[in-house]
């Protein structure tokens, strides 16, 4: 039984951490409120209560087509994530129901393959999608966001799936089941959550990779982190159309994330913090 | 239990992860070792000779190479500090018993999922702008001159945005081990008299000992690689102020189209990685022996 909390620990403790929540959550807050305002209103001072416009919105699809890279972020995050999904899915399942001695180097190998710096092969990178005219193409950005992901993807799967106990396996073949059987009734059915955790752990990331998808694109496959570091020119700086389109840009990823809080400590530290 | 069958089943379904991750690991950095022995440049492309060790002793001689190491140092190490002390009272704070508590860690986690351009941005026009920021608001409030942060304080300014998008991770974590921390063996603690502060150093941080390892870790190879804030805040300046080697590379490689000059910095930039991905694999791999 745990001891019984005085109410005025409770309370000095609630408000201490809702002043410094608020305090880490203000940038985005603030955001928010600035993008329901006017330009002018945006650079009056501080000022948390806007006047309530949606021109900011408005103008952001009119004047930027906003649509578009919103449309390419959706294609390649879930594009990639899917294409990941369907070649880490088996590989993952291998390595945790067939496991052998090189498992683990295998994973080790994987996992080691993340560790390479983006930057040193933008060049090689470059100049294959170059030649390859893959330059400003969702289909080459695809490619690329799944193959940095890949290696998370077959990790967090791989601690997922290493949790379906094994006898369930042996159970399920002495009662006669074919070897599809067993995938499609026994497993498949218990490695769902595992599967959608990961799925949604790495639309979020591929969502907000900001190096590639910056240095691959121009226009065409310009995904939203390009949209958005097109404001940081002095000619954009329209601070309540650049809090419109992120707020735009942010919340459907924010909403995922906080449902995902506990997969996120999982496959970002590899399963070593559960 | 496993057939003859089954395993070879088994070996043509990691057949197509491990060949793409083999191509994708030897392909582009072998291009990139090729070419940091290659004079190339993008804009005279048919002139390619072998250049030795040259473009390593260019990019050695260049005064902004060892700039841009120390400002990559600088970058993974001040937003580590503020994140990992940070994190930890963060984490205890959270781990009090509070009304809201689901609510504050949402609110506290949000900043990891702001795509960098976003966070770098909100935080260069609408909190550090030393006119119409918010910082400047209450400078102005207490009756103090504006800072004007990206041009007097620019990596610092880096590392404070940098540091609040890597907050919520660190605290997420901490926070996941000190709920782990055995309830009984903290009353015990309390019972024998153990007062916060000694409980703190002698139960709560051996505790947490191998979370920090691995938040430092993970961090550290994520930081190692920071380009886009950068790039929307101060462009690498004043000068090379804010220039990391990441930022550095780009700069050789996009804009001053040195094929081989880049590729040198990028195997230098590997070697980096290379060094703190060594002990990270470790701290990964005892784990996966549990």
């Amino acid at each position: 039984m745990a001891r019984a909390v005085s109410t005025r620990r409770t309370v000095f403790f609630t408000v201490a951490a809702w002043i410094v929540a608020l305090i880490i959550f203000f940038p985005i807050l603030y955001t928010i409120i600035t993008s329901f305002k006017s330009e002018t209103e945006a650079i009056q001072g501080f000022n948390i209560i806007p006047s309530g416009t949606f021109q900011s919105y408005i103008d952001v699809q009119t004047q930027k087509d906003y649509f578009k890279p919103f449309m390419n972020s959706v294609f390649l995050s879930v594009g990639s994530t899917f294409l990941a999904l369907l070649i880490s899915v088996p590989a993952a399942w291998s390595m945790a129901f067939s496991p052998t001695k090189r498992t683990k180097d295998i994973l080790m190998w994987m996992l080691s393959t993340k560790m390479m710096p983006a930057v040193a092969v933008l060049m090689p990178i470059y100049l294959i999608f170059r030649d390859f005219g893959l330059l400003d193409s969702r289909i080459g950005l695809m490619f690329m966001l799944m193959m940095i992901n890949l290696p998370i993807v077959i990790w967090m799967l791989y601690t997922y799936f290493r949790e379906i106990p094994g006898e369930i396996l042996e159970a399920a073949r002495m009662d006669g089941a074919s070897m599809w059987g067993e995938i499609w009734y026994v497993l498949t059915p218990m490695a769902v959550p595992g599967i959608a955790s990961t799925m949604l752990l790495n639309i979020i990331l591929a969502w907000n990779e900001a190096f590639w998808t910056l240095r691959l694109t121009t226009t065409d496959a310009a995904p939203l982190t390009a949209f958005i570091a097109s404001f940081s020119s002095p000619q954009g700086l329209f601070w309540a159309k650049l809090s419109a389109a992120s707020t735009l840009a942010i919340a459907p990823i924010l909403i995922m994330g906080w449902f995902s809080q506990k997969q996120l400590v999982r496959g970002l530290t590899f399963g070593a913090v559960k | 239990m496993a057939t003859q069958n089954t395993r070879a089943l088994a070996r043509l379904m990691l057949a197509p992860s491990v060949g793409l991750l083999l191509i994708w690991m030897i392909v582009p950095l072998a291009m990139t070792l090729y070419f940091s022995f290659q004079n190339y440049n993008l804009l005279n492309p048919t002139n390619v000779s072998f250049a030795g060790l040259f473009n390593y002793q260019y990019f050695y001689s260049d005064p902004a190479f060892f700039q841009s190491i120390w400002n990559t140092m600088l970058l993974v190490g001040g937003v580590l500090l503020i994140t990992v002390v940070g994190g930890v009272a963060l984490a205890l704070l959270i781990d009090q018993p509070m009304w809201g508590q689901g609510i504050v860690r949402i609110l506290v986690i949000s900043p990891f999922f702001v795509m960098p351009p976003v966070a770098a941005l909100v935080w260069k026009n609408m909190i550090m702008h030393p006119g119409y920021g918010v910082f400047a608001d209450i400078s102005r409030f207490l009756g103090l001159q504006p800072i004007d942060w990206f041009s007097q304080w620019p990596l610092f300014s880096i590392v404070i945005i940098v540091a609040w998008q890597w907050l919520p991770f660190a605290t997420l974590i901490l926070l996941t081990a000190l709920q782990s921390l055995d309830g009984e063996q903290k009353e015990a603690a309390e019972m024998d008299g153990a007062n916060f502060l000694n409980r703190f150093i002698y139960l709560t941080v051996p505790h947490l000992a191998r979370s920090i390892t691995v938040v430092i870790l993970i961090q550290t190879i994520f930081l190692l690689g920071v380009y886009a804030e950068i790039l929307v805040t101060t462009n690498g300046g004043p000068g090379y102020a804010s220039t990391n080697l990441p930022f550095l590379i780009y700069r050789t490689a996009l804009l001053g189209y040195d094929v081989g000059g880049a590729s040198a910095g990028g195997i230098i930039a590997v070697i980096l990685a290379n060094i703190v991905a060594f002990f990270l694999m470790r701290a990964v791999g005892k784990n996966l022996d549990k």
